[in-house]
């Protein structure tokens, strides 16, 4: 086939998700789990395999198009269509998002087997492969748009399936406890990033204002001369940008959401809040790379935003016990990496970064899942079942677990990959990936390169504080010496995200740079770092600084080396303190997430609750509903139908003088003279005639 | 010749006498005869302008206007007879039960 017509088949990345969810929706019922759950796995798979074909056609035609497939907007100069941008960033975006959303498919339908039986409701099962394709394919859209409108339809529909999927046990806490703990997770998560759309939508008015266009390529060719003619304009748009990354991509101010977001089954918190979703940020600040790199100033906010985020969250992983929420912590700090990155010009790092994060912590994820049904199958077996109200289990906790290794070889070896690949350990993925933008920023923003340093040192403790704390040391609870290893279609799709999370660094390896060159195709220019960077940085073997590497390479290992000293020399044992609590306050703020949660109740969350019980109770209880509506209205309403309308108007005026005087006694008056005339007598009548018959003839004749 | 005012003037006089007749007589027949000389007295003016402008309508119209004074008439004389046999009596002013 032609490559053009390859490209053709764009929108049906969209379709074959919806497909597969329509099919679900309306033949599901009647199918097992099994059909439901193959379905949607093959909906994901044909959307994956839709995005190599244009992926392949790419490689003759790397330029890339844009598709044309429907009108949508049109109203005076703003033109908007729904158009695919097919290019290398683009493809690249849908590569890993229905590559690794099609494994996280099918080690769902392992995964909610059980779940659903876990927590009594097998019903829900089809529900949730409905979401998932949702998913998909709104995030196809988010990635796919030509214009940031439609990339706006997509982040509101990942939005919206985060929201769903958070809540997706919305009657019950993480523990299966009756509560309203996810669903108000669910509300949180849609909050704190409606405020992050607040600013995208801005930076679309600001921008629509002026440039005139929504579609990525006017923009983008009129941003230079924009940059010199109005910065300010640029400098608007970027940073009301920024605050929709915050949102999305779960930085600092907005970052909040995400850990509560791990209330939701474990393949959503692999797939939209580690892999995919929570990464549209950082395809935004790429795909608005033409933007972001014409201020300097928007730059370094922008890495140190990241920089700043990564840190801070990876010393909250430390301090954190249930084994999701580390994850979660670490998908935070991690996304911070990538948001420096972009910040910094490392586009092609970050999106390399992207690409190997996605591999290994949806990998992480879905192995912390399987640890979990491992746990709640040994839960299940333990005898004492009738008495299980009065003591509730956490599958999730790490200080419930211990020596699982043996328990779960399986997981217990992926997860090992997964964990080596974030510490950042040669040669998996994310050594490499780390690298770059360990290598960017040491040429920009040198602080950000220590900010990164140190948050690197951190996420390789706590990845080898977990690994020491779930799988060594001896079973702390007789559930975990209990626990049982998951079956094949869980497992199977962990391997391969293992091996990819191995092999992902071979994307942009030294020397070949094949990412870089792949995406030169799109970001131009921009694909390459500005600043060439100078002394200690110079030195690079193919673009791999060998100094630069050993720093990260000795700090990842004198933090693994140091988590062993402190966990895995002297294992827990049951109801041991975790031995960081020596550090006094410092493990009490990492372990209560530095108070944040707290402090946005205290800054924002009251004083909004103040106000608008405030504006409830007083403003509009008292004033306008019962002052202004009951008072003055009602009251008003009242005086003015009761006493001046039907008492005056209507009784007085109307009744007593229209009706009665005019009407009435007009009426009988008048009739009382006119009655004369009708006498009987014919002659009068006559007379009536003649006189009427002169008067006519006297107008006639002297009008 | 005659001038036409003296004609004019005569059938004025006519038609006064006629309205005069139905708005005083008290007598249905005088009445009849009253409208009849009303009548006439428009035929006479029609007859008049015929001449003056020298044409027939007029005199066509004297026609139709005798035709129907004829057939009303008999109709007024068929109510009298209806209204004596009735009441025994002719009098107009007996006939008021229009009265309101």
């Amino acid at each position: 086939m032609e490559p053009s017509s390859l490209f053709n088949l764009a929108p049906w990345i969209i379709f074959f998700p919806v497909i597969g969810l329509l099919l679900n929706i309306i033949l599901g019922g009647r199918m097992g789990e099994k059909a439901v759950g193959w379905i949607a796995s093959l909906a994901a798979g044909a959307a994956f395999v839709v995005s190599v074909l244009l992926a392949v056609a790419l490689v003759s035609e790397p330029e890339g198009v844009t598709v044309p497939f429907a009108e949508w907007i049109h109203i005076g100069t703003l033109q908007l269509d729904w158009a695919f941008r097919v290019d290398t960033l683009s493809v690249t975006m849908m590569l890993v998002v229905s590559g690794v959303g099609t494994l996280i498919h099918i080690y769902a339908i392992g995964y909610m087997h059980e779940d659903v039986r876990f927590k009594n409701d097998p019903s829900r099962f089809r529900r949730f492969f409905v979401f998932l394709n949702l998913f998909i394919a709104m995030m196809m859209i988010l990635v796919s748009g030509a214009s940031y409108l439609m990339l706006f339809v997509g982040w509101e529909g990942v939005g919206l399936c985060s929201f769903l999927l958070i809540g997706f046990w919305y009657e019950m806490d993480t523990l299966g406890r009756p509560s309203w703990a996810n669903a108000n997770a669910a509300k949180k998560a849609f909050i704190a990033n409606r405020v992050g759309d607040f600013g995208l939508i801005l930076a679309m008015f600001t921008m629509f204002w002026a440039f005139g266009s929504l579609n990525f390529e006017p923009v983008f060719g009129e941003a230079r001369a924009m940059a010199q003619s109005q910065p300010w304009v640029i400098v608007a748009i970027t940073l009301l940008m920024l605050l929709g990354v915050a949102g999305k991509s779960a930085q600092i101010p907005l970052y909040v959401w995400l850990p509560d977001a791990m209330a939701g089954p474990t393949p959503v918190s692999a797939l939209i809040h580690a892999a995919t979703m929570v990464t549209a940020g950082v395809y935004l600040i790429v795909r608005s790379a033409p933007l972001f790199s014409q201020i300097y100033d928007v730059q370094y906010i922008v890495a140190t935003l990241g920089a700043a985020t990564a840190l801070f969250a990876a010393t909250i992983a430390l301090g954190q016990n249930d084994i999701k929420k580390v994850l979660a912590y670490s998908t935070i700090s991690q996304l911070g990496f990538m948001v420096a990155a972009a910040g910094m010009g490392g586009y092609v790092a970050a999106m390399f970064h992207l690409a190997t994060h996605a591999f290994f912590k949806a990998l992480l994820f879905l192995s912390a899942g399987s640890v979990i049904l491992g746990m709640e199958r040994g839960h299940h077996h333990l005898p004492h079942h009738k008495g299980h109200q009065e003591e509730v289990f956490d599958p999730g906790d790490m200080r419930n677990m211990g020596g699982l290794r043996k328990q779960m070889p399986v997981t217990f070896w992926v997860y090992l990959i997964g964990a080596l690949a974030l510490a950042g350990i040669f040669p998996f993925a994310g050594f490499w990936s780390k690298d770059e933008i360990l290598l960017e920023a040491a040429k920009t923003f040198p602080a950000v390169f220590w900010m990164l340093i140190v948050a690197a040192f951190f996420t390789a403790f706590y990845m080898g504080r977990q690994i020491w704390m779930v799988f060594f040391g001896e079973a702390r609870t007789p559930v975990a010496h209990r626990a049982e290893e998951s079956p094949k279609i869980v497992t199977v799709p962990l391997m391969v995200l293992a091996f990819l999370s191995i092999v992902g660094g071979a994307l942009n390896l030294p020397y070949s740079h094949r990412l870089e060159h792949w995406l030169e195709h799109t970001l131009g220019v921009y694909a390459v770092a500005a600043q060439e960077g100078s002394g200690w940085v110079l030195i690079s073997w193919g673009g791999l600084n060998p100094r630069l590497a050993l720093v990260a390479t000795v700090a990842s290992l004198a933090a693994i080396y140091l988590a062993w000293r402190v966990y895995g020399r002297r294992p827990l044992t049951t109801g041991q303190p975790d031995p960081l609590s020596r550090l006094g306050l410092v493990f009490t703020g990492m372990q209560h997430k530095w108070f944040i949660d707290e402090a946005y109740k205290f800054l924002f969350l009251n004083p909004y609750v103040r106000l608008s019980r405030f504006l409830a109770e007083k403003v509009d209880g008292a004033f306008w509903h019962d002052w202004f509506h009951d008072t003055v209205l009602t009251g008003g309403f009242n005086w003015f139908s009761r006493t001046a309308l039907n008492q005056h108007v209507d009784s007085g005026f109307i009744d007593g003088f229209v009706v009665n005087r005019i009407l009435g006694e007009g009426t009988r008056r008048l009739s009382a003279r006119l009655r004369g005339w009708q006498n009987g007598y014919v002659r009068y009548y006559a007379l009536t005639v003649v006189v009427g018959v002169v008067l006519i003839l006297g107008y006639l004749l002297f009008r | 010749m005659v001038p036409v005012s003296y004609y004019i003037i005569l059938s004025s006089v006519l038609f006064t006498l006629g309205v005069a007749g139905v708005l005083i007589r008290r007598n249905p027949l005088v009445i009849l005869m009253s409208v009849e000389l009303m009548l006439n007295a428009a035929n006479l003016a029609f007859v008049t302008f015929a001449r003056q402008y020298n044409t027939y309508s007029g005199q066509l119209f004297v026609f139709f206007v005798m035709t129907v004074a004829a057939a009303e008439v008999a109709i007024g004389l068929a109510l009298i007879v209806a209204i004596f046999r009735t009441r025994r009596s002719i009098d107009v002013d007996q006939m008021s039960s229009l009265k309101g």
